[in-house]
């Protein structure tokens, strides 16, 4: 996609951020449960990629030439929903029907529902073996696409993920970018109390990885993380994005408690004006 | 069932996970070498409370579950009893094999309690709706599978397996129960409890599935039909003395669980009758398929596991 280096580019996407974050409050108000705190959080990473980064095309959701993008994080479906329908991959008004019987947007996301979600997930720790093994196929066919995985802090207490960070540095997959949704937060609390993660940075490094250390807020530094990952050859870049859970509501904002519950419509009204306001950037 | 009994069914409706949190509380408090982990969920499978009483005897392993059923059995190694928790797809699921190799083949008393089976899981949708648990731990040598059909009968049973020195699975769920059991029930492992044997089937269910066999078996009796209704609570081992009894009497068995009709309750009991005394069995469960969103009274429609469905299934057995 085109560079967007000027500041009226940025002030787009910026916008476009509050835009997500509006329709995911909405869809999660409507559907009276889901995830929360783990959705706003990720959502100017996640509008950087579908706006901005993303190779893809929305009427051909499986063009062979398309960069990829794995949630590993399920949980944050309300987000990736959000984009895919933003992005044109199907209307708007299917939002609503998150978790109602019957529709593809399930509490999960789930790839045989939803053209547009590569993978199902939900249960942590297994995308970025996924987004390996897709990174070596594409490798394979002479492919440039490149493969963004996005994985929740929390999620990197699971087992599986430094394998695959291993099996990532030891194959070279160059083409491979994680994000890590540095909220520090998980659904028990603080992760520096239930299963300390720090030093992240320094682990991703020492498992053979470029690692670039962002605030996960700032449209402009994430935009630069993502041009950067794109130069470095010969091994794998992880964005580590400070962000915070349930950014641009103050009352959700860095309480675990928020993971996983949905806003009244009391609470969704005073969230809409806040977010116009949002700092990001 | 009496009408002292449908009125209870009404009233105390708890769900099995909350029982578990207050059972917990109360072997904390009887025994100090029991010690719980949890997988970043205890609020929602209910060990907080034992984390708050007993700090020094819980361990949050964090989101990483096969590193959770390895260090309970390497408590369990030093003495310890320690009860694993977390859903139960990621319990007996992620960690299946760590199950195997380490606390079944080795035979370790470790007590693995997941919450959260089942479709009644609702919303979060198939990923977290575990509808194979039952047979993934039922096939495993060694290991004892319970599933508590209330709040009564988890509190009973997680007193009994504590006694007990072995590996032990049981399966509770998240969405509120109807009280079945009779308040003085005492629970014994491999021991079914039975209301009643009926001369036209019977309804041998596990779980959240005693209840709509009950009220099934209910509505039959005022057509004349008489069905009986066991409660398998132990799938292993099986109780095969109450599953002949209920096949000789009324050469119609039906099986109720909410979990895939392959490997679980339906499955053993078809493997036991058709060596030991075969008779038409009709499985009621979730057919082959994975679940999906949506309120847990829809889904249990949807799936089929109403006592409507059950009385469908009996009507259309005994027409043949
Ligand atoms: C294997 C597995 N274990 C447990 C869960 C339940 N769970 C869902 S979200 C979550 C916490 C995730 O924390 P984090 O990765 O930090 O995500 P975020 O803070 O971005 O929401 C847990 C434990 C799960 N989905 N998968
Ligand atoms: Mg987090």
């Amino acid at each position: 996609m085109t560079q967007v280096s000027t500041s009226r580019d940025i002030g787009q996407l910026k916008r476009q951020a509050r835009t997500v974050r509006s329709e995911i409050l909405k869809m999660l108000t409507e559907a009276g449960s889901g995830h929360t705190g783990g959705s706003l959080s990720a959502a100017d990473i996640v509008t950087a990629l579908y706006f901005h980064k993303l190779r893809h095309n929305p009427k051909d959701p499986a063009w062979k030439e398309r960069d990829r993008f794995i949630l590993s994080k399920g949980h944050a479906a309300p987000l990736l929903y959000t984009a895919l329908a933003l992005s044109g991959y199907f209307d708007k008004s299917l939002l609503k029907t998150l978790r109602k019987i019957g529709s593809p947007l399930q509490g999960h996301p789930c790839s045989k529902l939803l053209p547009g979600v590569e993978v199902s997930t939900g249960s942590l720790g297994q995308g970025l073996s996924i987004a390996n093994g897709i990174a070596m196929g594409l490798k394979m066919d002479g492919l440039n696409s490149r493969v963004y995985c996005l994985l929740g802090d929390g999620e990197t207490q699971e087992g599986q993920v430094w394998e695959a960070a291993m099996s990532a540095s030891h194959y070279r997959l160059d083409n491979i970018c994680a994000i890590i949704d540095n909220n520090g937060l998980q659904i028990d609390g603080h992760c520096c109390d239930v299963m300390a993660l720090e030093p992240i940075v320094d682990k991703w490094a020492a498992f053979g990885w470029h690692v670039i250390d962002i605030d996960g807020h700032d449209m402009a530094s994430i935009i630069n993380a993502l041009d950067e990952a794109e130069t470095i050859k010969g091994k794998p870049t992880a964005i580590v994005a400070r962000t915070v859970k349930g950014k641009g509501v103050s009352f959700f904002e860095g309480k675990a408690k928020y993971h996983g519950i949905t806003p009244t419509s009391e609470e969704l009204e005073k969230a809409l004006v806040e977010i116009e306001d949002i700092d990001n950037g | 069932m009496g009408e002292k009994q449908k009125s209870e069914i009404k009233t105390q409706n708890i769900a099995t996970r909350d029982a578990y949190g207050e059972a917990l509380l109360e072997l904390g408090k009887k025994r100090n070498d029991v010690v719980v982990l949890d997988a970043d969920l205890s609020g929602s499978t209910k060990t907080a409370g034992f984390a708050k009483a007993f700090p020094d005897r819980f361990y949050n392993m964090g989101i990483s579950e096969q590193d959770l059923i390895g260090t309970a059995g390497g408590l369990s190694l030093a003495g310890k009893l320690p009860f694993a928790s977390t859903f139960a797809v990621f319990e007996t699921g992620r960690a299946w094999e760590q199950i195997r190799q380490t606390i079944a083949y080795s035979h370790l008393n470790v007590k693995l309690v997941a919450t959260h089976s089942g479709i009644t899981v609702a919303e979060d949708g198939a990923s977290h709706q575990a509808i194979e648990d039952v047979a993934l731990m039922r096939v495993l040598p060694n290991m004892t599978v319970i599933v508590p059909a209330d709040g009564i009968e988890t509190k009973q049973v997680i007193a009994a397996i504590a006694e007990y020195h072995g590996p032990v699975y049981v399966r509770l769920g998240r969405s509120k129960v109807p009280v079945v059991m009779p308040e003085d029930y005492k629970f014994s492992i491999g021991k079914a409890h039975t209301f009643h044997i009926g001369k036209d089937a019977n309804i041998i269910a596990a779980g959240i599935m005693v209840s709509v066999a009950l009220s099934a078996a209910e509505n039959l009796k005022k057509e004349g039909i008489d069905a009986g209704v066991i409660n398998m609570s132990t799938i292993k081992p099986l109780d095969n003395d109450t599953v002949l009894r209920a096949a000789k009497a009324s050469g119609l068995i039906v099986t109720a669980e909410e979990h895939s009709v392959i490997g679980g309750l339906g499955g053993a009991v078809s493997e036991f009758l058709s060596e030991n005394y075969p008779v038409p069995v009709k499985r009621i469960g979730i057919k082959d398929t994975f679940g999906c969103s949506g309120p847990s009274d829809e889904l249990m429609k949807l799936y089929g596991l109403t006592a409507d469905d059950i009385i469908k299934i009996i009507k259309g057995a005994l027409k043949k």
